[in-house]
Parts: C-alpha cells; structure tokens; sequence
C-alpha cells in the first residue's frame, strides 16, 4: 500500500474514531488520531499526513484552532471537515479557515472514502447541505462595493451547485448539465475559492458570530 | 384544650413539669447542644435571623426560634417597647446586625413554643417596659398602657402555645380552608372573644383618653384606631394566608417546569430509546436515532419561538422528521433562501411531504433528498430518490396520492409538477411556483 493517502483522524468520539478507522483501514494509511486540540496539532505536524479529518467541534479550541495552527508550518496538508452539526456558522466557519470540504457525519462509509480521494486530488468537497448554505449565502442582492469575482456566482456554479443540494453526485450532474466531471469540479473548485475569500456579509457574518473570520 | 397529648416523644428537658414538651411530626428535637440552663455562654446568646419567616430582616423569627416563643408575640414585642420610648426599634437594628446570616439550615438551636416560655417572654417584656417607664424612655401612660393592652389581646388570639392550635394552623396552610379551620373550631372561640375584648377595649381606651387632645379630627381618628384594631386581630391571618400561598404558588411553578421537561424527555427521547430497544433492522435504529438528534437539538439550542415556527425552512424541517419518524427512511434536506409561510409555500411543503412519503413506500431505498428554494420569482422543489423507479403513465387511476396530494395542490396554486421517473431508474418530483403578482 505504498501509494496509500495518508489520512489523520481529529475526533473527540472514541466510538466514532474507532468506527472510522475500521472503515477506511482498507482503503487509507491512517497515520495517526488525536482526540482534542493539542494533539491534534502535534500529531498532524509529526507526521505530516495527506488528508485530515477534521472534526469541527473539538475540545479546546474547536477544529478551527487545528486548522489555523497547521497551516501556519504546513500549507500543503489538505483538511476535510466532519460534524453532526447542520449550522451554517459551524460549515461556513471551517471552510473559511482553509478546509477543502465539509460533510455530516452521517455520510456513508463509501461517501467518505470518496471525498477522501477527491479532496486528495485537489477538488473541493461539497455535501448538499454546504451547497445549500453556499447558495443561501450567494443568494439575493449585494448591497455595498462587490468584487464580481469573489462576491458572486456564475450562472453555471450556482446550476451546478443546485444539482449537488438536490443530492446527485458529481456525476450525475455532469451528466444532467452536459459537461464533463472534470468541469464540475473545476466550477465547486472556484465556488470553494469565493466562499474562503468572498467578503459578502453573509459569510463575515457566518463567520464573526463564531469568531472565526 | 388540655387534650392528652399524643404520647410525646423525648422528654429532653428535665424540670418541666407543666406542659410537657409537645413537638409536631415535622420538627426533629431540641439540638443536643443546648446550653444547660443557669450556664449563660456567650455562644448561646447568638442566633440566626430567620429566612422563611420573616417580615423585615427576619429577627423577630430567628428570635423567636432561638428562644421558643411564637414569632407573633415577639413582633408585639418589639412593636411595644418601640411604642414605649422608641427602644424596640433601637433593639431591633441591634440585633439585626448580631445576628448570624441565615443559612440554608435551620439554626443549631431551634426551640418549639410552649406555653411555659411564652408566659416567662411575657413577664421579660412587661419588666422591661416597666423599667423604661421608671426610668423616663416613655411616650406617656395614655398611649403605652391602651395600645399595651390591645397588643395582649391580639397575642391571646394569635399567639400559638399549644399543640391544639399549632396543630390546626398546620392543617389550615394544607387544607387552604383557613376561615372554617380558624373560627369553626370550638376551642378557639374562647380565645378569639377574649382576646378580640382586650383589643376593642385597649382601643376604646386610647379613643376616650386622646379625645380632648384630638377633638377636630375625632372621626378620622376613631376609623384609624378601628382599623388598628382589625388589623391586630386579623393582621397575623392575612399574613399567614398571603405566606401560604406565595409558597404554594412557588412550588406549583416549580413544579410545573418540571413536568414540562418530564414529559418532554419522555415524549421524545424515553420514547426513542424504547423504539430503539424493540427496532430490529439496523435502518431502523439509524432513522429513530437521526430524528431524535434533529428534534432534541432544536429542543436544547434554539426552541423555535412560535413565529419563527412558521416559516418555510422550519416547516420543511419538521416535514422531514416527520417523514423519518413514521416511514423507515431518511430524509436528507437542504433550504435555500427562507420566507414566512403561507398557504402557497404551505402547499409546496405538504407535497414535498406526499412525495417523500411516497419514496419512503415504494421506492425500496433508504434515503430520500428534498431541496426547497425560495427565490424571488418563486419557490422551486425536488424530492428524489434513487429508488426501483416508476412508470408515470401506468399509474392507475384510483391512485389518488401523486393526483390529488401533489398535482392538484399545486396547479391549484398556479404552479407546475414534473415527474421524472422511469423503473431502475430512480424518481424525481420537481414542482414549481411562481411568486403571485401583485
């Protein structure tokens, strides 16, 4: 398994830790799993793993501290984040401080195995329910200066992002839209940009009321 | 009056020949640690303030437990030494600042009334006013002596010396009957009479004695004094009464609050864990444990205020645990934009909910997705599911679900339904509602 990717697990739950190393053993080289904040931090620098899995809600700090502090040596190391929480701050906070991705908890073992890999592949990962907040956010008028850029969807990434809240996969919407897979992704990869670095005042706010920004 | 006793219990302090001691089942024994009597200790002049029975500071009460006198008898107490030269009110301050803070015990010494005790307080005071008088610290004989006079009177009638009364005054806190438990008893009457004899004549006595002093305002003055007296011989009553019900009604909030988390916990999680226990497909246990997680979430972080409930996402939401709860299937959900809910957006969300139970019966899988956006020129659905599919146009025409509950209820509206499905091939229902004109 030389060519494993090297996945970190950060999760309070020894129940739900153990469950994830049973389900991704076979397919990952799970390097490492720390349970709160510090060592975390430590063990993701240690041994300097592909991916992370990122819980966002941590004792000391939360997954953010995790993700600010590592990427501050390590750029390169790619998080996804991982909750039972459906709260627009929470998803919007984490994706903000630099994850790649955000899924619920309740994804299935195939699911997460996948976005593992995509994440890993350099794409960005968006379960229905982020698509939704990220639509939610880009949705209605800008009031103030905009930068056209960051502040607002295309019309291709907000079809695209519809289709993923509507649960179809990457797929299925390349298939439903006419495009390849590849466009897909490249269009949830500009979205993931804008959403990190958008200043819309829905996603400061999202942000601000977690001290996140 | 004199009923035997029941059987009393310890007899603790030795020499007490009269009046053996009486306690009521709620009161445990005098404290082990008395002082003995003769002994005077430092220590034991110290006592607590009362907090549950207290008028101003809570000293009269605490007194009043420290030395086994009923409380009412020692408020007269510091009413008429106030009277007789303004000592009560110096005795009082004094000993609210001696006193110990009240705890959330009761005081280490804590002495029940008895009669004894209450006859020797009695003397203390009357010596004293008696002193005060020698010794010049007195408003004069025309003002102490009535309202002296009229301050035994409601003692007499309030006073609780005995068992019989304490007793009753027990019964009547629980009963909530107070008048027919205070006045209807026949041994009290006697007590009442005599009693209600020495206020009206300590009163009288102050009328007929300050006339001359008062002549112009006689009449205002004869209805305060009236009033004085009603209040002495009632006063103590109404307070009680009023104590008594604050209480009940404290109790009866608490109380209330209480059930109302019971019965939540009961109705949502005992209920869950219950379902879980008997729940044989592991699905199962996933769907309940899902819906529980969703509504003791919104429970713990954020109860939906009434107004708030009524809005499209929420309703969608509560579409969706509903769904879960009574179909084994999950409910995946996504909302976009919001707005109150009406009868239009009402109608989309009951046929999202026709259409996801639909999934849930005859779709074979496990999950079903509903997306709701609420844009400006109107709200837009889906419900999908990946399921064995259907034929649209081989549905037959008595089933009247995806007609009525779906089709109908929206083009009602002046909206549209597509229905994409082909067997294998999964099935989605789209519908569409334009923003009405205004």
């Amino acid at each position: 398994m030389s060519g494993a990717i090297r996945v970190f697990l950060v999760d309070d739950h020894h129940f739900f830790l153990s469950g994830l190393r049973a389900e991704l053993g076979a397919q990952f080289e799970i390097v490492g799993a720390a349970g709160d904040v510090d060592s975390a931090v430590e063990g993701i620098r240690r041994t300097v793993p592909d991916v992370v899995l990122l819980d966002v809600h941590l004792p000391g700090g939360g997954g953010r501290a995790v993700l600010e502090s590592v990427r501050q040596s390590h750029t390169d190391i790619l998080f996804l984040a991982l909750s039972v929480s459906d709260a627009a701050d929470d998803v919007i906070g984490v994706i903000r401080a630099g994850a790649r991705g955000y899924v619920t908890k309740s994804i299935s073992p195939p699911d997460l195995a996948n976005a593992i890999r995509r994440i890993h592949g350099g794409d960005a990962v968006f379960s229905p329910r982020l698509a939704g907040f990220v639509l939610d956010a880009f949705h209605g008028e800008l009031t103030g200066p905009i930068d056209p850029e960051l502040d607002q969807l295309t019309a291709r990434e907000r079809e695209v992002l519809r289709h993923i809240a509507r649960g179809f996969t990457y797929k299925e919407v390349a298939r439903r839209l006419h495009l390849s897979v590849k466009t897909v992704e490249t269009h949830v990869s500009s979205v993931l940009r804008k959403l990190q670095l958008s200043s819309r005042h829905e996603l400061t706010r999202w942000a601000n009321d977690r001290r996140l920004v | 009056m004199a009923q035997s006793p029941p059987q009393a219990t310890r007899s603790r302090q030795t020499g007490q020949t009269s009046a053996p001691q009486r306690e009521t089942p709620s009161t445990r024994p005098a404290h082990p640690g008395l002082p003995s009597r003769g002994r005077l200790r430092l220590d034991a002049l110290a006592f607590t303030r009362s907090r549950g029975n207290r008028v101003i500071a809570g000293v009269a009460g605490g007194l009043s437990e420290r030395l086994g006198v009923d409380p009412v008898l020692t408020r007269i107490a510091f009413v008429l030494l106030t009277i007789a030269g303004g000592v009560g009110l110096v005795a009082y301050v004094v000993l609210a600042f001696a006193s110990e803070e009240p705890g959330p015990r009761r005081p280490a010494i804590w002495r029940e009334p008895t009669r004894r005790r209450t006859f020797g307080f009695a003397l203390v005071i009357a010596g004293a006013m008696l002193l005060l008088r020698e010794v010049g610290v007195w408003f004069g004989d025309r003002v102490v002596w009535p309202v002296t006079l009229a301050a035994i009177g409601s003692a007499v009638i309030w006073a609780r010396g005995s068992d019989d009364d304490r007793g009753r005054w027990l019964q009547s806190a629980q009963s909530g009957n107070s008048i027919e438990t205070l006045f209807g008893d026949r041994a009290s009457i006697p007590r009442v009479v005599v009693g209600g004899l020495m206020v009206a004549t300590g009163m009288g006595y102050a009328l007929a004695t300050t006339d001359t002093l008062a002549a112009a305002g006689s009449a205002l003055l004869a209805i305060a004094v009236t009033t004085a007296g009603l209040v002495l011989i009632l006063g103590p009553w109404i307070l009680r009464l009023y104590r008594a019900l604050t209480e009940e009604r404290r109790e009866r909030i608490r109380s209330a609050e209480r059930a109302e988390m019971a019965a939540h916990l009961h109705d949502s999680v005992l209920h869950t864990l219950a379902l879980i226990q008997r729940a044989d497909a592991p699905m199962e246990v996933v769907t309940l444990a899902r819906r529980q997680e969703r509504e003791l979430r919104s429970w713990l972080y954020g109860q939906p205020a009434p107004l708030e409930q009524e809005r499209l996402g929420t309703a969608v939401e509560a579409l969706a645990s509903r769904v879960e709860e009574l179909h084994a299937i999950a409910v995946d959900v996504v909302v976009v934009g919001d707005e109150p809910l009406d009868e239009r957006s009402r109608a989309v969300v009951l046929a999202c909910q026709e259409a996801a139970v639909n999934a849930a019966r005859h779709s074979g899988v496990t999950n079903v997705s509903v997306y709701v956006e609420a844009e400006p020129d109107g709200i837009t659905a889906y419900v999908r599911d990946e399921g064995k599919g259907f034929d649209p146009d081989a549905v037959p025409p008595d089933r009247r679900g995806i007609r009525d509950s779906i089709r109908g209820r929206i083009e009602r509206q002046g909206g549209t339904v597509t229905i994409t499905s082909e067997p294998g091939g999964g099935t989605e229902v789209a519908l569409h509602l334009p923003r009405e004109r205004r």
